[in-house]
């Protein structure tokens, strides 16, 4: 009797291919050896928006009685294996569908491993994981996230790499031989097989202990009770102003108090604020109303609101005075019009440290970039 | 997962749910592609299509089995629910073997043509993807939908699996399509856990279902050049109960062919099983749970759980609800002290505020001589995940309610926020 759970957050859209093959892949794989299983997507994130945080789960047992548990859930909450397809979501899982931003490693039990695509190192995630209670194991997979254009899969072997990686941390849910035969099977591709024993054989767990980690504040939100709730459906709108939000005399436009967008983001806005022409555009088209104006009439992103869509960037008239930088290369959502203010020569070296390291990224507004060169090893920073 | 034989059995069990048959596979797909691929396997002629969550992922999967050259049918993308199910129902006239399907307010949508195709006796197989209905907008689980049609001459099944959905829906063509029967077939399909969840399904092959399934053969009733007919008058009120009698008769008789048919799908397939209900460790239960779809996940688990603390609880799935199960249900239950029905819909004003399958219930055990008590509960609206432990604290007010016949006149709802 044995049971194994794998939970895969990926970003919407862009990535849903890689987590059907991968969920697919391990209940394929269990196959191999006997077992039975079952593949299904959080239906709350259906139908997906392109780039928010969405999960799939494989759940393998031995017997059809142990798998009834799982048929009917939406999210599996204590999980051996979590995958995390895109460093970014390292900083919290927020669905559309509801309020909340939810850790990464919420959901993963006790002892289990969150496997994480990436190109950073242990250290740099932890500054985003949020640190909780029980320890767990880290296990980085190698590689910049694999993303193409909108309802393009980008075959470029992160979801066998996976699977090696799922079979060298959680041998006990899918072993080496059956991930490769089942790639074999399915995709036919014996360079797939080879990738994910490449993956395997290269893959390491490091523990993290309880209390390890960092992480953006978690809000908590109340559900009313029926009694509590306006009949008829009726929701009040939000008021239009939402005070000046410390802008000295600037304007806030009113936003949800519970909503927050931010976690679909993988691309922020960096401004350059001196070279700032005050022309509106960024203000008038960002679809997420997430500029402020401030009292000498710039614009700062609230990046709380800021899905990174890019939009912004690409209205702007000024050149380089809003450029998309890979979300993973922040820490914080603190404003930086206010950093700006109170240091504008730190800013600027700030804001050029981070143009100049900026890794390419292969989707977004301004990126269709299916066939943009990459090789993940290279740009792994250890 | 083509040709699981050639691959070395391992450590685990068969597969669940019956043995393959020769030219069978076994493939990873969910209640919505297993839907799609009986519409295949029946070589259905005329399938319509319109979009609406969680249905749709059927026509996606057909679309794409026609585009593939996998299937041949005529499939007709129509621009409401209307007109989907108004296709349908000719083409059934003409003698074509059809399917369609639709979910919450589109079913809805398409009422006056599902209204008319039983009144018609035609013989579409339908698949319901249970939603709730709008508004507000939402995507999960409520039986409602399907349950609209309940009193219109529609046979109605509600399944637990991907595969019992294939397999139902090859018994449904059987049934619906036999000229004791031509009634319309819905079978429901709980959105997410069936539509969007995939499991391993063994998929027969064609030889063999054709083998099951004879060819659609409308006889005197095929509207046809060769056969001079009108279908559908206008009657008044010196017509119109014979007419009502005659969709009574053959719903009656349903019961009969049903029992034809699971048992030939049992011998062919080696699946199948009690068509009307499943009863689930019941031998010797004090008390007993009732419901529909996959609502029986949770309540099995809680069954086997309450069990290994020595509570004899049983649990019977209703698998048609149309016709209602009535003698099943009284040969199942009648030996119990206490029946717990858990509605995943709702009866506003119904008797005791109850949902529709508490109150049939009810109604199928009061002839009784010595009749259970029977519970009312209404639980995992919008679909809610309704938990092992939801079902084992329900459960706990079966024995309660024993010494405590108030609790009957009552409806409890689970899990809900007051």
């Amino acid at each position: 009797m044995s049971i194994g759970t794998v939970e895969v957050i990926y970003r919407g859209v862009f990535q849903k291919t890689l987590a059907k093959n991968l969920c697919r892949g391990v209940v394929f794989a269990a196959r191999k050896e006997g077992k039975i299983g079952i593949a299904f997507g959080r239906y709350g994130d259906s139908p997906e928006r392109n780039g928010i945080p969405a999960k799939q789960f494989a759940v393998v047992a031995d017997t059809e009685e142990e798998l009834q548990e799982y048929l009917s859930r939406y999210e599996p909450n204590n999980n051996d294996v979590t995958i995390v397809a895109d460093d970014t979501l390292c900083k919290g899982v927020e669905s559309w569908a509801w309020s909340g931003l939810q850790p990464v490693n919420k959901l993963l039990r006790p002892g289990g491993t969150l496997l994480v695509v990436s190109t950073q190192p242990p250290g740099a995630l932890l500054r985003d994981i949020h640190r909780r209670e029980t320890p767990y194991q880290l296990a980085i997979v190698p590689g910049a996230a694999s993303f193409s254009g909108m309802f393009v899969f980008k075959d470029d072997h992160t979801d066998v790499r996976l699977l090696g990686a799922l079979a060298r941390v959680a041998p006990h849910i899918v072993t080496l031989p059956s991930i490769g035969e089942a790639i074999a099977e399915q995709w036919k591709n014996d360079f797939k097989v080879t990738s994910a024993k490449q993956a395997h054989d290269a893959t390491e767990a490091s523990p993290v202990a309880a209390g390890q980690g960092g992480g953006l504040p978690l809000r908590s939100y109340d559900l009313p009770g029926s009694s509590r709730m306006t009949e008829g459906l009726v929701i009040r709108a939000l008021p239009a102003r939402g005070g000046d939000g410390g802008l000295d005399g600037g304007f806030t436009p009113g936003r949800s108090a519970t909503f927050k967008k931010f976690s679909t983001r993988t691309l922020r806005p960096v401004i350059d604020f001196a070279t700032c022409k005050k022309c509106t555009l960024c203000w008038l088209q960002c679809p997420d109303t997430s500029f402020n104006i401030t009292a000498e009439g710039l614009y700062d992103v609230d990046l709380e609101a800021c899905s990174g869509c890019g939009v912004c960037e690409a209205v702007c008239p000024v050149k380089d005075c809003i450029v998309m930088v890979n979300e993973a290369a922040f820490d914080d959502n603190a404003s930086p019009w206010a950093a700006w203010r109170q240091d504008a020569r730190s800013y600027a070296t700030w804001r050029a440290g981070k143009l100049a390291a900026r890794a390419p990224r292969a989707h977004g507004f301004h990126h269709p970039g299916q066939y943009a060169a990459e090789s993940a090893p290279s740009q792994v920073r250890r | 997962m083509k040709s699981p034989d050639a691959t070395a059995p391992g450590k685990g069990q068969a597969p669940p749910g019956g043995t393959m048959s020769a030219g069978a596979t076994e493939e990873l797909i969910s209640g919505s592609e297993a839907i799609a691929h009986a519409c295949r396997l029946a070589d259905v002629d005329v399938i319509t299509a319109y979009p609406i969550r969680p249905y749709d992922t059927v026509m996606q999967y057909v679309a794409q089995m026609i585009a593939n050259g996998a299937f041949d049918c005529e499939f007709i993308v129509a621009e409401s629910e209307h007109s989907q199910f108004e296709i349908v129902k000719h083409a059934s006239a003409v003698g074509a073997r059809v399917f369609a399907g639709s979910s919450g307010v589109g079913w809805f949508y398409a009422f006056e043509a599902l209204a008319v195709t039983a009144g018609l006796r035609l013989p579409l197989v339908a698949m319901v993807g249970n939603r709730a209905l709008d508004d507000p907008g939402a995507f999960g689980v409520e039986h409602n939908d399907a349950l609209a049609v309940r009193d219109l001459g529609w046979l109605l099944a509600w399944v637990e699996t991907a595969q019992e959905a294939l397999d139902t829906a090859l018994i449904a063509y059987r049934v619906a399509e036999d000229a004791r029967v031509f009634l319309p077939c819905a079978i429901s399909c709980d959105g997410a856990f069936l539509t969007h969840s995939q499991s391993i399904v063994k998929v027969p092959d064609a030889a063999a279902v054709r083998a099951f399934l004879p060819p659609y053969r409308r006889g005197e009733k095929q509207l046809h050049p060769d056969n001079p007919i009108t279908i559908a008058p206008q009657v008044n009120e010196d017509w119109l109960m014979e007419i009502r009698r005659q969709s009574d008769l053959a719903m009656r008789r349903a019961s009969q062919v049903l029992l034809e048919a699971y048992a030939d799908f049992g011998a062919r397939f080696g699946r199948g099983g009690d068509p009307f209900i499943e009863a689930y460790h019941m031998d010797d239960a004090e008390v007993a749970l009732v419901g529909m779809g996959t609502l029986a996940m949770p309540v099995k688990v809680a069954v086997r759980k309450l069990r290994q603390q020595g509570r004899k609880v049983g649990f019977v799935r209703v698998r048609w609800f149309r016709p209602f199960p009535t003698e099943a249900l009284q040969a199942a239950l009648g030996g119990v002290r206490t029946v717990g029905v858990i509605d995943r819909d709702y009866g506003f004003g119904s008797a005791f505020h109850s949902g529709v399958l508490a109150n049939e219930v009810r109604a199928a055990l009061y002839p009784l001589q010595r009749r259970p008590g029977v519970v009312s509960f209404v639980a995992g609206l919008g679909g809610r995940e309704v938990t092992t432990d939801h079902v084992m604290a329900l459960a706990d007010r079966l024995w309660d309610t024993a010494a405590d016949k108030a609790s009957e006149q009552e409806t409890h709802w689970i899990d809900v926020r007051e």
